[in-house]
């Protein structure tokens, strides 16, 4: 089996597995990091969103030899020291979930979009999320969750 | 109509067991030996609060622990429950702890559906802390924690509830009617929660299981019954792989469905022959009909006599996380954590799947990815169960979200046909209304009919059918709506004034207006915009009524409708969670929305021809309207009912008649075309 070492989470990973593997399965089987979801397996939903050195990205469909020497960031390594992000909080106090099985998805693209463009225009933020899906259709209070954090971080 | 046993007879799916797996003789000799148990343990007894202990636990902290056979699917179960204890008991919500769907720990409090948990379990709840609340005056204890070392307590538990003791009156609320979060949202955002998908014990492997090529197929052989880096298990129809990995035993079962030979079935009907088809194989010796008067009189002599049919496609519950499930087996002991509203079923289900008795079967439920009625069945259960027999070892099952398209049951397609007649008084003189195979949720008109004939034809269903969001009542709502508009334009009235001057249900009115006065519905209707115009519809099921008024733009071209703007009105008694009935109503719009705008499964030969989300595209952010308002009526003075489902039928027949506006032209089929 080859071998790829990527940071995940500010830590160095190191794992043996066949190169085609979904980065997805990889983190969830191999690392144990289950906020990730699997939600379609072929890049539709975006609920397997991780950021790859920053930027967000579908891991269902990123064989793990795609993030090879990279960093990856993952929900549970959001918060740092144990303390929800301005995304996170924003997202409890706005009750921006209901199944809560996209949250990580969304809280993780939301936290891309608000490093990139700290004040988004709700057009803005619907064109950084549309792909992104809730089955709960929890959508007006995602996007006033993305709105409360924008102005909390500012 | 709100009868348990009826509510159950609709929402739980009678169909034969998926596999019939082979017993080994260790198990069968287990199985007749517990059989004898089963006699004395009565399993399947419906909870009804006789015990304290059933329901409500003090630590000896004083936190207070609440069971319950419901489950958390994101409806809001969990932030209810805990609001209602802390009501009774004088206490904060963050006091209380919830434990849910766990057969071993909860009473049994039947299936999560129907609504059922507002008016079915709160009060069960209520009235166990209201008497916790009555031991802690009566011992004249200072607190629970004090009062969880008092004798009187053990034996108030073992005895069984006292009658009257009563639950505080909504005038003296302090809990219940404020906005609850869900208490565990900091485990979903940081990603701690574990899903059914989550679940990870020790030693565990991963399983796949092989699928037919197309519905109803049966397997023939498997050319190689082995395959690299997978361990294959076949027992009679079932094939499967378990591996280290899910991804090398979806690999395995690649390779297995390489070898496989099926033994196919004919299938004549197609999402293009569909509607013909359910009206060719309906059982009409089925149809208990409601009759009122004489229609075919009515019909006969009315000044103006209209009829139409409409259609509504098979759609998917298409839940964020598919079924999935995690098996272990200690011996003869089998322990199944899975996403399903149905926890007891499910046990009942593995036990007689694999010739065990219900006592050695434990079903977990953590709070999972969403169902919308989808989630009643235990198939990913019983496979993971199977997989983890043959390894020795637990196994992981989760299914693909092709899987979930095309296994998972649909909600029923429908074709309704109505025939109905105004008279000159502009009353409604005739209704004639037939039901094709989707079911008789919210059948009846709520308008004055007294020459009817209402009636529900089951027929022979092409795809796996079951529970969907609100039942049947989504589409008989459409059809009802629509038509309804059909009649007040042949009476010549506007469609509020006409629905106003026929109703004779006031909880209704009372929504119906205050979603046109919210809306301007008087002014609005009046004006013509090329191509937009307004619409509204309104309706009642499962003791909750709502009204919505719509603005829709439709696309010149494509004759595509886009919702600009909704006001929907929605009661449903007492409110006990403002922001969790917020979210459902919101959440039932923009749902009912993706079946009005594009949401149909569309097959032929026995094969889905959109198993996934670029092919059956659901609701996203670009589809919320500009404008969404929600009006909820808080009625203190009644019962309060269920939330999750009601709220979702208003909206398609809305944006059809405001197609009707728009264009001149009816729309009679869901998802919304002009045709």
């Amino acid at each position: 089996m080859p071998q790829f070492r990527f940071q995940v989470n500010r830590r160095a990973a190191v794992v043996d597995t066949s190169p085609e593997r979904p980065l997805l399965d990889v983190l969830r089987e191999d690392l144990k990091l289950t906020g990730t979801k699997y939600g379609c397996g072929e890049g539709q939903c975006r609920a397997c969103t991780v950021l790859l050195d920053g930027k967000p990205i579908v891991s269902c469909v990123t064989p793990v030899r795609a993030a090879a020497g990279k960093a990856i960031t993952t929900i549970e390594g959001l918060a740092e020291d144990a303390r929800l992000q301005p995304v996170q909080q924003a997202f409890v106090d706005e009750g921006a979930l209901q199944c809560g099985y996209c949250t990580p998805g969304m809280v993780l693209r939301t936290a891309a979009l608000l490093k990139a463009n700290p004040s988004p225009s709700e057009e803005q933020i619907v064109a950084a999320l549309d792909g992104s899906l809730c089955r709960c259709c929890g959508y007006p209070r995602i996007v006033a969750a993305v709105r409360a954090a924008a102005s909390r971080a500012s | 109509m709100h009868d348990e046993l009826f509510e159950q007879e609709r929402y739980e799916l009678w169909e034969p067991a998926a596999y019939s797996f082979a017993p080994d003789r260790r198990q069968f000799l287990q199985s007749l030996a517990a059989g004898l148990l089963i006699v004395a343990v009565a399993p399947g007894q419906r909870a009804t609060n006789t015990s304290l202990e059933a329901r409500l636990h003090i630590g000896e902290d004083g936190r207070v622990t609440i069971l319950s056979g419901k489950v958390e699917e994101g409806q809001g179960p969990r932030a209810e429950l805990a609001a209602a204890a802390a009501e009774e008991l004088g206490l904060q919500v963050s006091d209380i702890d919830v434990v849910l769907g766990d057969t071993a720990l909860v009473p049994n409090d039947g299936i999560t559906a129907g609504s059922r948990t507002t008016p079915g379990t709160v009060p069960l709840v209520r009235r166990a802390a209201a008497t916790a609340r009555e031991l802690l005056r009566s011992a004249g204890a200072s607190s629970y924690k004090e009062l969880a070392k008092a004798p009187q307590l053990v034996k108030a538990y073992k005895e069984g509830l006292p009658e009257g003791i009563s639950v505080r009156p909504a005038g003296e609320w302090r809990v219940l009617g404020k906005p609850q979060a869900r208490p565990n949202s900091r485990d979903i955002v940081t990603g701690a929660h574990k899903f059914p998908s989550d679940v990870e014990r020790p030693g565990m492997l991963y399983g796949a299981v092989l699928r037919p090529p197309t519905w109803g197929a049966t397997l023939a052989a498997l050319k190689s019954p082995t395959v690299a880096g997978a361990t294959v298990v076949r027992d009679g129809d079932f094939a499967a792989c378990f591996a280290p990995t899910s991804f090398a035993a979806r690999k395995g079962v690649e390779a297995l469905a390489e070898g496989a030979e099926w033994k196919e079935k004919p299938h004549p009907a197609s999402s293009e022959n569909l509607y013909d088809h359910l009206r060719q194989t309906a059982q009409q010796d089925r149809a208990r009909p409601t009759i009122r008067g004489d229609v075919q009189a009515a019909l006969a002599s009315a000044s103006k006599r209209l009829k139409a049919a409409y259609r509504a496609a098979y759609i998917q519950h298409a839940p964020m996380e598919p079924r999935a499930a995690v098996a272990e087996w200690q011996d003869d002991q089998l322990t199944v954590w899975t996403g399903t509203s149905n926890p007891f079923a499910v046990r009942e289900q593995l036990a007689q799947a694999f010739s065990i008795a219900q006592s050695k079967v434990r079903v977990i439920v953590p709070d999972f990815g969403g169902g919308f009625g989808g989630k009643h069945t235990g198939e990913a259960a019983i496979e993971a169960a199977r997989l983890a027999r043959a390894a020795g070892k637990p196994v992981h099952l989760r299914w693909t979200r092709a899987e979930e398209f095309t296994w998972a049951y649909a909600r029923p397609a429908a074709l309704i046909e109505v025939e109905g007649a105004v008279d000159d008084q502009r009353n409604i003189a005739a209704w004639d209304f037939t039901n094709y195979n989707s079911g008789g949720s919210a059948i009846e008109t709520p308008y004055r009919t007294p020459n009817a004939r209402i009636r529900f034809l089951p027929g022979d269903s092409p795809l796996r059918q079951g529970s969907y969001r609100a039942l049947a009542s989504t589409a008989n709502n459409f059809a009802r709506e629509a038509f309804t508009d059909e009649l007040a334009a042949a009476a010549g009235m506007d469609p509020l004034e006409f629905r106003l001057a026929n109703l004779a249900n006031d909880r209704i009115r009372a929504v119906l207006v205050a979603a046109a006065e919210k809306f301007g519905w008087k002014e609005r209707a009046k004006q013509t915009r090329a191509n937009r115009g307004v619409g509204l519809a309104c309706g009642t099921e499962k003791n909750s009524v709502v009204a919505a008024c719509v603005e829709v733009e439709v696309d010149p071209k494509t004759g595509a409708p886009r919702l600009l703007e909704i006001v929907e009105a929605f009661e449903c008694g007492a409110i006990l969670n403002p922001a969790g009935l917020r979210a459902q109503v919101e959440g039932c719009i923009l749902m009912g929305l993706g079946a009005a705008l594009r949401e149909e499964l569309l097959f032929a030969g026995g094969r889905l021809k959109n198993p996934r989300f670029s092919g059956y595209r659901v609701p996203r952010f670009r589809d919320v309207p500009p404008k969404m308002e929600i009006l909820l009526l808080d009625q203190k003075g009644a019962e309060p009912a269920g939330a999750g489902e009601t709220p979702i039928i208003a909206v398609a027949p809305a944006m059809a008649n405001a197609m009707f506006q728009a264009t001149g032209k009816r729309v009679r089929s869901l998802p919304l075309r002009l045709v």
